[in-house]
């Protein structure tokens, strides 16, 4: 017992011995910190405080969207800005110049509305099934079910995949002689060449996305449902409230903020899609799932001629599409806090 | 024991001196370079002979996948910011970046007569010596004998045209049920040839590009005939976009393919990879309507002009580009030679496959078949312009999303927006 109490003091002294040194520690940036107040005022601490993290963001966010943004007023194919030729809006007036906007063909830049429309498709079909399948998930996770935190880890294990990893995976068990066809062939039907098919390639370049980012959705919907007062259920339950009516009166209102954001990450993610699928079908066949970033990319970057004003241009107006997204987002936020 | 100030002070400047002088003097090159089979292997024999007689240099070989030598190493050039030397395909397109090498190498006679036609192709502007190639390339086809026996049925001879060996390939595939009767690489370089042979002329009177004629459409139709009948299978061209490079080299080893349009880098990879599993067997170049030419092509080791030490790297090219060193890398690697000599005296290939051994003589003795057409092509320094128009937009009709009237239109505006831009 004697003992015990010994190694106690010990521990905590030792502990104490550790505060101090952590204090004093501290303590040298009291003098400078104190000058630094004494120059900004107290309320332009926190600007001091913020000061890494914005440099941080200016370097690496602010600055090149500028640069960014003065290279989509240029022509030519040097890479430095102060080589370039100024072009004005020339490189927006090739991306808009249209016939008809609802005929890609019909623009003299066709493969930049090809993947502006098919963008729109993959989103919209992507985020749906998306948010769906998530929600499906997320509510019987939610449940008293045997195994629930395993099956949370299998809903969660693509997450921590690399999207080129996934491709890969599902790219092999999808090929001519990939699994999926021996499979096919083994119940008796014909091997398909999903990646020859627009169609099938639209439908894997879906399935895989959300095989991939489910799990992570998921999680984000399981917290909201976990953070729902129970005692809501035990009245409703007392009530003879029908299950149907407990999900659309209570649960689908309560989770309401987690489900916006789950839809907004989903609508930006998939705005800016590209990794999986481009190493899943390249973008084909020809041009079926070549997305907008993939266009801007092999602009810039795979074209002999690289041409980095237009793809900076294409890249501005996919940040005005993620800026209205985000605004939409603010704007449904605020009405939900407000209503 | 005492021991005085200065002679401490001496005494640590020397061995300072001692150990720095080394390190100080020590210069290192790196060399950007990609592998089609062993020749980097070849390659590191040979700097490691460099590297004994000159102990003052390194040379890294970094080895990279050859996407990135065609796409970052372009905007790494751009940005001064590439390796001292580099294996380059696209020999024109970068010749802004190289370096001229007159001042550093011995004997510019030497290099003049040795590599004389294919300096300009690196320096299509001016009379710069640049580099040398690692290999000349000449475009044909691999064809599945071992199928053709088992089908019994006569291949095509010399002299036989595309739609000989289309109908003969599909008659072979029927029989032994072979998915792909013909493949063809996804590149524009490879469709070039073919097109020449039909009557492309690919420049106008004046000698501008001028991609889209009757010779091209007339190559372009057979193409989308056969991927529409079954003759080439879409899974190769059709299930990637733009001017993504794909080859069906795979395939061909695998015997899933009769008979596969490629080019003569393939040889010690198939030599490597198949062996003597079946008779794998270079052909001549099918003919068109107007000759039997495949398109020439090739690699170059370039010397780059942002290298902080030109002299060490002058020392190395004139090393590498002497023949006894390139005798010993084409031998081994089963490259045709790009060295005029070695093309006249011959090199002792280091093989006894029977099939790598008439590939070489197949596509070597193809060099004088090659049409004018096909060398201007390969001469012009922006070809690549031409070839991925020709390929992204010919694939995107092959597919169903514009018809071939379409395509020819989009090359058109492609190849003239690209060239504008490049042009500003």
């Amino acid at each position: 017992m004697a003992n015990l109490t010994d190694r106690i003091k010990i521990s905590d002294r030792l502990a104490g011995v550790a505060a101090w040194l952590v204090l004093q520690f501290f303590r040298i940036f009291e003098i400078p910190l104190s000058l630094i107040q004494r120059i900004v005022g107290v309320r332009g601490m926190p600007w001091i405080f913020l000061l890494p993290n914005l440099a941080f963001f200016g370097l690496f966010v602010v600055i090149p969207l500028c640069i960014n943004f003065a290279f989509s007023f240029t022509g030519g194919t040097d890479l430095f800005l102060s080589d370039r030729i100024y072009t004005g809006t020339e490189q927006y007036g090739f991306l808009l110049d249209c016939e008809t906007f609802g005929d890609p063909i019909t623009c003299r830049e066709d493969r930049f509305w090809k993947g502006l429309y098919n963008t729109a498709t993959f989103t919209v079909f992507q985020v749906t099934f998306l948010v769906l399948f998530s929600m499906i998930t997320a509510l019987i996770l939610n449940r008293e079910i045997r195994g629930r935190g395993f099956f949370r880890a299998v809903f969660f294990f693509p997450v921590l995949l690399s999207p080129v990893v996934v491709a890969l995976i599902w790219k092999w068990i999808l090929l001519r002689d990939g699994i999926m066809n021996a499979f096919l062939v083994s119940v008796g039907l014909d091997k398909i060449l999903f990646f020859v098919s627009p169609e099938w390639s639209m439908f894997w370049a879906v399935f895989v996305s959300i095989w991939a980012h489910m799990g992570f959705y998921t999680l984000i919907l399981l917290a909201g449902l976990q953070a729902i007062p129970p005692d809501l259920y035990e009245a409703a339950e007392m009530d003879g409230t029908s299950k149907e009516r407990v999900f659309w009166r209570i649960t689908l209102p309560l989770l309401w903020p987690n489900l916006l954001v789950v839809v907004v990450l989903a609508l930006i993610k998939g705005v800016q899609i590209f990794d999986e699928v481009f190493v899943l079908t390249g973008g084909g066949p020809g041009t079926a799932t070549q997305f907008i970033v993939q266009y801007i990319y092999n602009t810039g970057f795979t074209e002999p001629v690289r041409n980095f004003g237009l793809a900076s241009a294409a890249s501005i107006v996919l940040g005005l599409v993620l800026f209205v997204l985000t605004i939409t987002q603010l704007a449904a936020t605020r009405a939900r806090d407000n209503g | 024991m005492t021991i005085n100030l200065k002679t401490l002070l001496t005494v640590t400047s020397v061995a300072a001196a001692l150990m720095a002088s080394p390190a100080l003097a020590q210069t290192e090159l790196r060399m950007m370079w990609y592998n089609d089979g062993s020749e980097g292997e070849v390659m590191q024999t040979i700097l490691d002979r460099f590297e004994a007689d000159n102990p003052d240099i390194t040379v890294v070989l970094d080895v990279v996948p050859y996407k990135a030598v065609l796409e970052s190493l372009p905007i790494q050039l751009a940005a001064g910011a590439g390796p001292d030397i580099a294996r380059v395909t696209d020999l024109g397109g970068l010749s802004e970046y190289y370096l001229d090498l007159s001042p550093y190498v011995s004997d510019t006679e030497y290099w003049e007569t040795s590599f004389g036609p294919f300096l300009d192709w690196l320096a299509p502007d001016s009379d710069r010596i640049s580099g040398f190639m690692t290999q000349l390339t000449v475009t044909g086809p691999y064809v599945n004998k071992t199928l053709f026996e088992q089908a019994e049925v006569t291949m095509p001879g010399e002299g036989a045209t595309w739609d000989d060996w289309a109908t003969a390939v599909v008659v072979v595939a029927d029989k032994l049920d072979i998915p792909i009767p013909m493949a063809w690489d996804r590149s524009g370089h490879r469709v070039a040839g073919p097109a020449i042979a039909m009557g492309a002329k690919m420049f106008d009177t004046e000698g501008n590009p001028a991609l889209v004629d009757d010779g091209l459409k007339k190559m372009a139709q057979r193409l989308y005939d056969w991927h529409q009948d079954g003759t080439m299978s879409k899974e190769l061209w059709g299930s990637v976009s733009g001017s993504t490079y794909l080859g069906a080299n795979e395939d061909f080893a695998n015997a899933q393919v009769v008979f596969y349009m490629s080019g003569s880098w393939q040889i010690p990879q198939f030599a490597n990879k198949i062996g003597d599993a079946f008779d794998w067997w270079a052909v001549p170049a099918p003919c068109g309507d107007a000759a039997c030419t495949g398109m020439p092509g090739g690699a170059a080791l370039v010397a780059l002009q942002d290298t902080k030490h030109p002299e060490e790297v002058g020392k190395l090219m004139d090393f590498l580009a002497q023949e006894e060193n390139l005798a010993e890398f084409y031998g081994k690697t089963l490259f045709i030679p790009g060295h005029l000599g070695l093309a006249t005296g011959g090199v002792e290939f280091a093989t006894d496959d029977p099939r790598a051994k008439h590939a070489l003589e197949t596509f070597s003795g193809a060099v004088p078949t090659i049409s004018q057409t096909a060398f201007d092509l390969q001469g012009y320094k922006n070809n690549r312009v031409l070839f991925n128009a020709l390929i992204s937009r010919l694939n995107e009709a092959i597919v169903g999303e514009l018809t071939l009237e379409q395509a020819y239109g989009r090359m058109e505006e492609d190849v003239a927006n690209q060239l504008a831009e490049l042009n500003r």
